[in-house]
């Protein structure tokens, strides 16, 4: 057994935080989880920055900017496990479904012709980080070592990755779990 | 429908027949159109629509005047010629040049690699093009040429048959088959067709007496004769010969299986790269009628056959068998989930024969020569002999027929290739061979083909052979599948990235992880081969990928970040450190 707990830290790039949601979804075993687990940079502890020696990395979203992929990047140079989780971080998802336009015709429709928008003006302040012209699924960007599908993925899906790891397992998932008609 | 009562003094009231003429009166098909003909041809809106845009040489937009497509396969194909048009003329290519009268695209393999490069010209084969040819036709477009006023020489296509064997080298007297065939009777004749050992020629090799007594035994309303002259494999242009050159020889083939299996009617499939044929294999019917070889009593006896040509518009996938039915049949060509298979539910449901035209026409010599005879040649699993198309590097290309159990070292040296690298056998989803394997033989107990036989020499970037046939599936993929339709283009993506020199070792891992995912879980014969020039490549010549990798980093990503930034970067007018990635 390893003397210190496993080290796991979370992030959503393009995502809803829908597939956090249904990792929290896991109700009262985090208690158990947390015996063996402990969490470095993620939004349930609003830690800044991942610790330098991460064993799990649980990426949520895709790539639409350049801020997630500096994100990306803190990752997978801090985890010895990158997961992608959910469509979006699989596929793109939702987000790409602007691929399907060129980025200034997003950027005009939703900031100077849309229905309603007072003061045109796309914006361009340098804090805003710049969008890629497409949205790209992580593993274009980074190395993954393993896919969590699902939108979002269910708890029980969250449970058994975390669990097979954490039993020193490839992780496998069962076909019930990735079966969703 | 009824034979050669098109306006066009074509074909009948085919789909892909009306489509076709739409398509060279507007140079594309106008949304009216689309409602008029799903109201003549008593066919919804939505099969319409969606048969104009699975067949590639269908357009929603119109096409240039004059509409060029030249061939990008190994052996046919030019694309540097092209871009060199395209600039002469002021093109991108894909694209119509503004004031309507010109646009140049890329199309698969048209089956000219004995006598490339290779252009479509408003569907018109053009070919042994040259700088000066180039020229020439640049001025044609510029002045406004009609197509039909071309130079007619530049039109000519050679038969180039180097080598004659069983099939091509044996006299065939117009009507001996059939009048062998039906004095023998179907039963007999049946018995002769297996006897002889004759397996199907598209390359898969089934038997031939035993699809017919299959079809013969299924029970249906009709049964129909199917000859698959949708010869689309890049590198094959066989059937081109036997169509231009042995064409009643194949009919006759026809003819023969339907008498045996009791169908009344045949169609030949041909595909639309070939309609250049169109004409004369019309005449070829015309004189058969008139020697009662087709039509109502053939021969005097109580046997009606007739036969009717329907003409492809751009589709490899249509060669494989149930998609070509799908085809026949007025819609995308989506090869059908099988069992069943045509041969008891196939065109309009009802028990079908499709056979190989090079299958139809050794019919045809068995019936007059005997099984016996047949058997005589070839190796043990593999009757007969076979007609190969031969292009590449070598110093004579053309249609050569060998006794099957023939070794690849003996073709290699009878068409004067030198210095050989690789071999592809049986086209892209065939075998790509190195030379320690030039011993092996030809047939289907070690390597089958379907014809094609494209040669490289030690010249050749066999990435960019592999990367080009990879390129052909994924354009070709049917759509219909996720393997397939996903699959080809992310190993397209994944050549692409080593071809550029952004790969590593994990894209190779990757790659090979999915092309044997595409292989397995493939719902047609196209997904099920589309990897194999890749795999085949990974196990002979590893080093080909090995030498373009980046061999300092694990992992290069997919696409250039800072550039995925730079149109960001000038709707914001943003120049900062942070508008850049590393």
């Amino acid at each position: 057994m390893s003397t210190r707990k496993i080290r796991v830290a979370t992030t959503s790039l393009a995502g809803c935080f829908g597939c956090h949601m249904s990792f929290l979804d896991i109700d009262e075993r985090i208690v158990g989880l947390i015996e063996h687990v402990e969490f470095s940079r993620s939004p349930i502890n609003d830690i800044k920055h991942c610790h330098p020696d991460c064993d799990i990395g649980l990426i949520e979203g895709g790539l639409c900017n350049a801020e997630n992929v500096h994100v990306l990047k803190e990752f997978r140079e801090s985890c010895k496990i990158i997961i992608a989780v959910g469509a979006c971080a699989i596929n793109g998802g939702v987000p790409a479904m602007r691929n399907h336009f060129t980025l200034k015709e997003c950027l005009e429709e939703a900031y100077l012709d849309g229905i309603g928008v007072e003061n045109p003006m796309i914006p361009n302040d340098v804090e805003l980080p710049l969008l890629l012209s497409k949205v790209h699924p992580i593993h274009e960007v980074v190395h993954v070592d393993y896919y969590l599908p699902g939108c979002p993925p269910p708890a029980d899906a969250f449970m058994k990755v975390l669990t097979d790891l954490l039993e020193g397992k490839e992780p496998s998932l069962p076909k019930e779990i990735l079966h969703f008609d | 429908m009824e034979s050669h009562n098109g306006p066009t003094g074509q074909t009948g009231a085919h789909l892909l027949h009306r489509l076709f003429e739409v398509q060279q009166q507007y140079m594309h098909i106008p949304k009216q159109s689309i409602l008029e003909l799903a109201g003549e041809l008593r066919l919804p809106v939505s099969q319409v629509e969606s048969v104009v845009d699975f067949y590639s040489f269908f357009h929603r937009t119109p096409r240039g005047r004059f509409d060029l497509l030249f061939s990008n396969c190994t052996s046919c194909g030019d694309t540097a010629m092209m871009r060199s048009l395209c600039k002469r003329l002021n093109v991108t290519p894909g694209e119509t040049r503004a004031d309507g009268l010109v646009s140049i695209n890329e199309t698969s393999c048209i089956g000219m690699c004995d006598q490339g490069p290779a252009l479509l010209v408003n569907s018109r084969t053009l070919t042994g093009l040259t700088a000066i040819r180039l020229e020439q036709i640049a001025a044609q477009i510029e002045a406004g040429v009609p197509v039909p006023e071309w130079p007619v020489e530049w039109f000519r296509v050679q038969d180039n048959v180097r080598k004659n064997g069983l099939l091509l080298g044996t006299a065939f007297e117009t009507g001996s088959g059939l009048r062998a065939a039906l004095e023998k009777g179907p039963e007999a004749m049946l018995a002769e067709v297996t006897q002889s050992g004759l397996r199907g020629r598209g390359g898969a090799g089934f038997s031939t007496g035993m699809k017919w007594k299959f079809c013969r035994e299924a029970k249906g309303d009709a049964h129909y004769v199917v000859c698959n002259a949708d010869e689309g494999e890049p590198g094959t242009f066989k059937d081109r010969i036997l169509l231009s050159s042995h064409a009643h020889a194949v009919f006759e083939g026809m003819s023969i299986c339907g008498h045996i299996i009791g169908a009344s009617k045949g169609y030949l499939y041909l595909r639309g790269e070939y309609r250049y044929l169109l004409n004369d294999l019309h005449a070829v019917l015309k004189r058969r009628h008139k020697a009662r070889l087709l039509g109502k009593h053939i021969l005097g006896q109580a046997f009606d056959f007739d036969i009717e040509i329907i003409v492809g518009a751009g589709a490899y996938i249509c060669g494989e068998e149930s998609a070509l039915i799908e085809s026949m049949e007025q819609k995308r060509g989506i090869p059908r989930v099988r069992p069943p298979f045509p041969v008891t539910k196939g065109y309009l449901d009802q028990p079908t024969v499709v056979n190989n035209v090079e299958t139809l026409a050794a019919a045809a010599l068995i019936a007059v020569h005997g099984g016996a005879w047949f058997s005589g040649h070839g190796s043990e699993k593999s009757a007969g002999s076979k007609v190969l198309s031969i292009s590449g590097d070598c110093t004579t290309p053309g249609v050569y027929e060998y006794p099957f159990g023939v070794s690849i070292q003996r073709i290699l040296d009878d068409c004067g290739a030198e210095d050989v690298q690789a071999v592809q056998v049986g086209g892209p989803s065939g075998t790509l061979i190195a030379p320690d394997e030039f011993e092996r033989k030809l047939g289907f107990e070690d390597l089958a083909t379907g014809g094609s036989f494209m040669i490289y020499s030690k010249d050749r970037d066999l990435l960019k052979v592999i990367s080009n046939f990879t390129h052909f599936f994924a354009h070709e993929s049917c759509g219909f599948c996720t393997p397939c339709r996903v699959g080809t283009t992310l190993l397209k993506n994944g050549l692409d990235k080593i071809a550029s020199g952004h790969g590593t070792k994990s894209d190779v891992d990757e790659m090979y992880r999915m092309a044997t995912m595409v292989k397995r879980r493939s719902h047609c014969g196209l997904g099920q081969t589309a990897p194999n020039p890749l795999l085949d490549a990974l196990k002979r010549f590893p080093e080909v990928f090995e030498q373009r990798l980046v061999h300092d980093s694990e992992f290069e990503p997919h696409f250039d970040l800072d550039a995925a930034l730079e149109e960001a970067r000038q709707i914001s007018h943003r120049d900062d450190a942070e508008a850049h990635l590393a």
